[in-house]
């Protein structure tokens, strides 16, 4: 491994991390698209910043570039306000102009700029270590290096610092606006912070690739945790995972190193959309089947349970009853009554069915934990009735 | 004996381990003006909406005079809550109302004058005839209310389903639908409403079904609209609720 | 060639008709289909179909190893599909919001699809020039077989919305109410969105697959400003979206080296500009006169208030108020007296003192009822 591939691996890793941050925020507020206009509406300003000093990563650049960027989203809510469209339309009508703009600056001053819409797309971040920081003739290594180190800090410092107002304002802007924090301000200073980060990463990995690294990481980390605290660090490492995983497969196929980021993210997200524990698809499936099992038990215990009296009518509880009112066809009424038996909560007498002791407690504590007031706790009712089992 | 216009058995519904409806017996005479009435989250709205078979329930039976729904679907209108639709819709009150007829004509067909003569009967009924070329984002929600009553009355059933028709109106309309209907119950058609308001229960119903999760109680209103099933349906707290008045 | 001369030779020079008639079916479609994007909420969707298409193209072009426009119409089409659904599954499984599956299948997707382009950019021998262009479109590189190709789906396409045009309207509108009726939304609902799905498949090679979306959007978002009826909104972003399809292309082929998406994206996106500022009724501008005119009138009304409250202390309706008495009240200024008497509500008598006429008691007192009223309320 040389140390141009070294450097690129870490600004990748620093580029992904710096992303993977602030977009947990975008997904939880439920605002996620916004990266998405913001990430191409910076390029006219990242192109006319180049016009005017020459240097990509000019400081200057990055301040106008975001400005951009915050002004996109203002302009979003301008529109927005005036009632003519849906808010998603007035994101879908402002980016595209904007990144039209740019994309026809670069084409129209192709030669001025060493811009080329390849790069809007996927960014340059092979070519990063070639363009180095020099003082007093020492080499202090790729400039990007810097830019994108000093914007990680700077995310990580604004979520630290405003860790407990970011953490209320996004669970519940009422109770902040309430507790003295303006969400408003809090909204801007978080805009603010993905134009700039948007504006490090486009150098690096394009325009519609920063997407990628910012609402994919932090999806993924969203079905795996709700603590925010983790949800931060397992963002952060998604993001990191996809860097290096990323470059080498890139490396490998010689494609794009910002393509292979975001496929390597997604393909982390897929894992996860599957078979996250009590979340993933693979979870779901089986909790359905079971939850459906466990509710046909209890619906047939507590029904059993309501008409054992004295003055109720015995065909109630008849097998072919269920057929008929609980709609369940002849091989599932079966089935259940199996089950039932099996778990010992029913005994038959023809095709007569009553409970047994163990049968009546339990729809007795069915029948409680539907009335529950507030939402109850399975887990405790499923150890007083193991028997379920798939 | 009287006909059932709806018979539901033993049916629960539920999203996730907490049933939204839970075994629920329940039968709607033909003929009878009945109020639904419970506490929010009762699954009042669930309970229409399942017999429309927009809900699918987990168990249990709904047979509309003795079919399942969607035999018998011609027999049924509704009204939803009018929220739930975009009123900056393109479109007119005349082509809202015109909807409800789309049922009967079936796929691809148009509405033709018929359809067009009828939808403005229905929208006289309700007394939004200057209405009809109205664009729908312009009514207030009142009038957003009686058009969608029109709606249903022109889908020409036995059975009428409104969800919450008398939340947030203006008074015209609310004697507006009143009058309505008294009006279908006079012609025999069994109507079920969704309300709030149980001041109103004795005057505007004749039949009400007290509901939270389970069904508590159903029947006239001069027997069973007492203290004893509120406190039951509402818990103790019954007695704060606006001018609540039993007989 | 010259802007002007591309609308000339639209009518004489075969190339030429070629590239109009294909940006003009693709304006007709994404505008006719938009429109229901736009009413359905489901504005970025397209933006996500759009990207997601990549990884398809690429795909097709590595199976059959030559450009083929009917096999990247199946591959876009078909990975379009695939990231809808996605979407869709994500949002129904997870508490993953629609925001961001819609920002994640996008970004994933077109990722994949760039490690695919830039995989094949980099193969021996292959044939591959030109693949870029679908990244931001080329109408240029229309040929006859693809404008016929285009022209078949778009009938399609347009047979659908015209056959099914009360079903899709209700599903808009209400698409609870159209279950209830015995509609299979849920079929509905797939047809729509294949639908718009081959739309988006259509305008990839002229407009590309980074700005397809916005194509989809603004003739949708134009038209919705001119009108309130659903049949004369789709007609108009159909004629906006072939106005900016055909003004984009000429635009861009006066303009060497311009890709054609940005171009047709920034034209029809002052047709949006346009609508939200002039269009009557909804426009911007026509809101502001009308809230002058208001205002003008609320002055108006509040003087004709004054002085009918003040005659009637009086015990003569008709009792003359001396600009001195006028000028302490609210609304008073000369143009707004100019403008009462013009109208015949007061008038001026010897004394040079303002009286109202009788056409400006009744109006007065029509004023004073109404205020009394609201404040009872």
């Amino acid at each position: 491994m040389s140390v141009a591939q070294l450097e690129i691996q870490i600004i990748a890793v620093i580029v992904a991390i710096a992303c993977a941050l602030p977009g947990v925020f975008l997904v939880l507020r439920k605002r996620a698209m916004i990266s998405d206009a913001i990430s191409h509406a910076i390029l006219p300003g990242i192109v006319i910043g180049f016009f005017l000093t020459g240097d990509l990563s000019s400081p200057f650049l990055v301040l106008l570039a975001a400005a951009t960027g915050v002004l996109t989203v203002s302009l979003v809510e301008v529109i927005d306000r005036t009632g003519l469209v849906k808010e998603d339309t007035s994101i879908g009508l402002v980016f595209p102009a904007l990144f039209s703009i740019g994309v026809i600056l670069i084409s129209r001053y192709a030669g001025d700029v060493h811009l080329d819409t390849g790069a809007v797309l996927l960014g340059e971040l092979a070519f990063a270590p070639f363009d180095r920081l020099i003082i007093n003739g020492i080499d202090m290594g790729p400039k990007a290096l810097y830019v994108m180190g000093g914007i990680l800090l700077i995310n990580f410092l604004f979520i630290s610092v405003f860790f407990k107002e970011l953490k209320i304002s996004t669970f519940d802007v009422g109770l902040a606006t309430t507790l003295g924090f303006t969400p408003m301000v809090l909204h801007y200073l978080l805009m603010s912070i993905v134009s700039i980060t948007a504006v490090g990463a486009f150098d690096a990995v394009g325009s519609i690739l920063v997407v990628a690294l910012m609402i994919v990481p932090a999806a993924t980390a969203y079905l795996l945790t709700d603590d925010l605290r983790t949800l931060l660090i397992l963002s952060g490492l998604a993001g990191l995972i996809s860097a290096l995983a990323g470059y080498w497969i890139a490396h490998w196929l010689d494609a794009s190193i910002a393509g292979s980021m975001a496929t390597v993210v997604g393909l982390l997200f897929l894992l996860t959309y599957l078979f996250a524990p009590g979340r993933g698809i693979y979870f779901i499936i089986r909790r359905r089947k079971r939850q459906k099992y466990e509710f046909a038990q209890m619906t047939l215990t507590v029904h059993i349970m309501n008409h054992s009296g004295e003055y109720d009518n015995i065909e109630e509880r008849r097998m072919d009853h269920f057929q008929h009112h609980f709609n369940w066809d002849l091989e599932q009424a079966r089935t259940i009554v199996k089950q039932a038996l099996r778990n010992k909560f029913i005994q038959l007498d023809g095709d007569l069915i009553s409970l047994t002791n163990r049968g009546l407690r339990f729809a007795r504590a069915s029948q409680s934990l539907i009335m529950a007031e507030k939402d109850p706790n399975i887990n405790e009712f499923r150890k007083q009735f193991v028997t379920f089992n798939e | 004996m009287q006909t059932n216009a709806v018979e539901i058995n033993d049916l629960t519904v539920s999203y996730r381990y907490k049933p939204v409806l839970w075994d629920i017996d329940l039968d709607i005479p033909e003929g009878v003006l009945m109020a639904i009435v419970g506490p929010n989250g009762a699954g009042k709205s669930t309970l229409i909406k399942t017999i429309l078979g927009i809900v699918k329930p987990v168990a249990g039976s709904i047979k509309i005079y003795g079919k399942p729904y969607h035999q018998n679907r011609s027999k049924v209108a509704y009204v939803p809550q009018r929220g739930t639709v975009d009123w900056d819709f393109p479109t007119t009150v005349l082509d809202v109302v015109l909807m409800g007829t789309y049922g009967k004509l079936g796929w691809i067909k148009r509405p033709g004058k018929k359809q067009k003569e009828k939808s403005l009967a229905a929208l006289k009924e309700v007394k939004m005839h200057d209405f009809a070329n109205r664009q729908i984002s312009q009514l207030s929600g009142g009038q957003q209310q009686r058009v969608f009553l029109a709606r249903a009355l022109v889908q020409d059933a036995q059975i009428y389903f409104m969800d919450e028709p008398l939340q947030g109106v203006d008074a015209v309309t609310e004697k507006a639908v009143i009058n309505i209907l008294k009006e279908l119950k006079n012609e025999n058609k069994t109507v079920v409403v969704v309300h709030h308001d149980l001041s109103t229960v004795p005057d505007y119903f004749d039949w009400v079904t007290f509901l939270n999760v389970r069904r508590i109680a159903s029947g006239k209103v001069m027997t069973v609209f007492n203290d004893a099933n509120l406190e039951k349906t509402y818990g103790s707290s019954f007695r704060t609720l606006k001018g609540y008045t039993t007989a | 060639m010259e802007f002007i001369d591309f609308f000339i030779d639209l009518f004489t020079d075969y190339t030429t008709r070629t590239i109009g008639i294909g940006t003009a079916i693709l304006g007709i479609v994404s505008g006719v289909l938009g429109s229901y994007a736009v009413l359905r909420q489901q504005s970025l969707l397209g933006d996500a179909i759009s990207h997601a298409t990549l990884p398809g193209i690429a795909i097709a072009f590595l199976i059959i190893g030559t450009k083929s426009t009917a096999f990247f119409f199946l591959g876009a089409a078909v990975a379009g599909w695939a990231g809808t659904m996605w979407i869709r599954g994500i949002v129904q499984n997870t508490r993953i919001k629609s925001d961001s599956a819609l920002g994640l299948v996008l970004s994933v997707f077109f990722g994949f699809g760039m490690v695919l382009l830039t995989f094949i950019q980099k193969m021996p021998n292959a044939n591959q020039a030109g693949l870029e262009t679908f990244l931001f479109g080329q109408a240029a590189t229309l040929i006859h077989t693809d404008v016929i190709l285009m022209a078949i789906i778009g009938a399609f396409s347009l047979f659908a919305v015209i056959l099914l045009w009360k079903e899709f309207k209700i599903l808009t509108f209400d698409p609870q109410y159209a279950a209830t009726l015995g509609f299979n939304t849920k079929l509905l609902d797939i047809i729509l969105i294949f639908i718009i799905v081959l739309a988006i498949v259509l305008g990839l090679q002229a407009v590309g697959v980074v700005l397809m979306s916005a194509m989809l959007l603004a003739p949708a978002a134009a038209a919705r400003q001119w009108t309130d009826s659903l049949s004369i909104m789709i007609l108009l972003a159909a004629l906006f979206g072939a106005l900016a399809g055909l003004t984009g292309t000429a635009i861009s082929s006066a303009a060497m080296n311009l890709s054609t998406g940005p171009v047709i994206v920034l034209v029809s996106i002052a047709f949006v500009f346009i609508s939200f500022m002039f269009a009557p009724n909804r426009g911007l501008l026509f809101r502001e006169i009308r809230k002058q005119a208001n205002k003008k009138e609320m002055r108006m009304n509040h003087v004709l208030e004054n002085m009918y409250w003040i005659a009637l202390g009086h015990e003569n309706l008709q009792h003359p108020h001396s600009n001195a008495i006028l000028n302490k009240t609210l609304g008073y200024s000369k143009k707004c007296m100019r403008e009462l008497r013009d109208k015949h509500l007061i008038e001026l008598n010897e004394d040079y003192d303002w009286n109202l006429t009788e056409k400006g008691i009744k109006r007065a007192k029509e004023v004073y009822t109404d205020n009394n009223k609201n404040e009872q309320q």
